[in-house]
């Protein structure tokens, strides 16, 4: 009977997994086809007025990237905070929370709530407002990961140095920090991952552009926004052209996060 | 170093983990501190360089002096509330803990590290100090030609005998050994024992072991804890051989603990 029941759960199990399986290669195989078809070296050269992706590619990094710029500094010493410094006070507990929360908050909510703040008051979308919903974003994620990674390294590091002579403030950046390196690192490359491919912040916050620009107070190309856009268009070569820019916004994606597998991985040899 | 009449009560706990505790930790001797599980011998050690002020709300009463041998004077350590008189108790008393503690670092800044505290930046006098600490801890001839590698690398004994290193590279005063062969197998046991008995010619030392056989080898004196108190302090020899309490014979002879 038991082996009978043991049958049941594993074949149920395999056909679970198998599923989620075939549905992530469909994604894929579409994706590639799709995206294939449109899909040349000119993409990579024009912008999109001259039906490239040049300068939605560049934009995309540059939010990303400012993005990152605010968020990865404020998370991390948000998590040093809670894990290092506030460990076990009402107030740490309760940012802690806050950022759980936050981590789960829809993201249009946050497009909506940067539009009000950042766009209205401005008398436009900008660069900075897009990038701005995406630190908002990625906040939370670099909060979580720091205080995890840090929460890895086991006490009797911390005394040692402490047992050594070094303040509070050396162990943590000499000593601590340096243990959860790999994982923290990992976490950040992960949430920037995460970032680079949201759609709904940008959508009303730096919009899109169909020119390459650098200039971060006028609307600023967005890949995401710009496939949004495409994909809503008549014409089969704007979809066809939405497509090439999936693939190439998965693809990044994809590298992104093996990457950050792969550092993790080799921390372990 | 002497402990007198010393309590020590945990955060948030009513009752205190130690209770008037008397000890002397002799100079250039080698104490012993034993007892069963959760009597108070690691508490005890950790108060000897303050490492529990890591930790909010725990409560000292009583004296923990240090002898300053340069002014042959007692110091309470128990009074200590600067920053930088921490950081003088810490260097005075080293410890080493249970398990192998090496820094994510290379070996050479694992036994810099206590040094660049204490101010020292002169390459050459680093090098001559580091070279010394490990000589001292009978690992140079293994590590002399790696000093750039990663201390992660080292197996668990060469790693304590690191931490030792790095203790002694400070020259302490005294330093506290909290079961620091435990994690090990016997080989590198014999090793850090042999060590930890060389090193007594400069330091005092203090260590907390379950290990019985480990006491009576090593030590000169031995104290008895039970249940946060001291029940019972003297030679070595007479503590195994002669003890004058039947608690502390019954420990020793394996009926409890």
């Amino acid at each position: 009977m038991r082996l009978v029941v043991n049958k049941i759960v594993l074949g149920l199990s395999v056909f679970a997994a198998l599923l989620g399986l075939v549905f992530l290669g469909w994604i894929l195989v579409t994706l590639f086809l799709k995206g294939m078809t449109a899909m040349n070296l000119s993409l990579f050269t024009h912008d999109l007025v001259d039906n490239g992706l040049r300068n939605l590619i560049v934009g995309q990094f540059v939010l990303a990237g400012l993005a990152s710029l605010i968020g990865i500094p404020l998370g991390m010493v948000a998590g040093i905070y809670l894990r290092e410094y506030g460990y076990g006070s009402r107030f740490a507990e309760l940012i802690r929370d806050l950022s759980d929360i936050m981590m789960s908050a829809p993201s249009i909510v946050i497009g909506a709530f940067v539009y009000a703040v950042a766009v209205i008051p401005f008398g436009g979308p900008s660069g900075f407002a897009g990038a701005f919903a995406l630190a908002i974003m990625m906040i939370p994620i670099v909060i979580n990961t720091t205080d995890s990674m840090l929460s890895l390294v086991p006490k009797e590091l911390r005394e040692a140095g402490i047992a050594l002579g070094a303040s509070k403030y050396k162990v943590i950046f000499d000593i601590v920090i340096r243990a959860a390196k790999v994982g923290i690192m990992t976490g950040i490359l992960l949430s920037f991952a995460r970032i680079i491919g949201e759609t709904a912040p940008l959508l009303f916050t730096s919009e899109t552009s169909n020119y390459f620009t650098l200039d971060l107070t006028e609307s600023f190309p967005s890949m995401t926004v710009s496939i949004y856009n495409l994909a809503n268009e008549p014409e089969e070569s704007a979809r066809d052209l939405a497509w090439a820019a999936s693939l190439i916004l998965t693809v990044l994606v994809l590298v992104i996060n093996l990457t950050g597998r792969y550092v993790t991985r080799n921390k372990h040899k | 170093m002497k402990v007198e009449n010393f309590s020590f009560t945990y955060a948030g706990a009513l009752k205190p983990s130690l209770r008037g505790i008397n000890l002397p930790i002799m100079q250039n001797k080698i104490t012993a501190l034993i007892g069963p599980s959760g009597c108070g011998k690691s508490t005890l050690l950790r108060s000897m360089n303050r490492i529990h002020d890591l930790y909010p709300g725990n409560k000292y009463e009583g004296k923990i002096e240090l002898l300053n041998l340069e002014t042959g004077e007692f110091e309470n350590i128990l009074e200590i509330k600067k920053e930088n008189d921490f950081i003088r108790l810490r260097q005075n008393v080293g410890m080493i803990f249970q398990k192998p503690t090496p820094f994510p670092m290379s070996i050479f800044d694992n036994v810099a590290y206590g040094l660049k505290i204490m101010g020292i930046k002169n390459k050459s006098e680093l090098a001559d100090r580091v070279e010394n600490a490990l000589k001292g801890a009978a690992l140079w001839k293994e590590v002399h030609d790696r000093l750039n590698k990663s201390a992660m690398g080292l197996s668990g004994g060469q790693q304590q005998r690191l931490c030792i290193a790095r203790a002694v590279a400070v020259k302490p005063e005294v330093l506290l050994f909290d079961e620091p062969t435990s994690a090990l197998d016997p080989i590198s046991t014999g090793a850090i024992e042999e060590l930890i008995v060389e090193l007594k010619k400069d330091v005092s030392i203090a260590i907390v072991t379950h290990n019985m056989q480990q006491a009576s080898r090593i030590s000169d004196y031995t104290a008895f804890m039970y249940l946060g108190d001291l029940v019972e302090y003297d030679e070595t020899e007479t503590i195994f051989l002669n003890p004058k309490i039947k608690q502390t014979e019954d420990y020793i002879t394996g009926r409890f603990g």
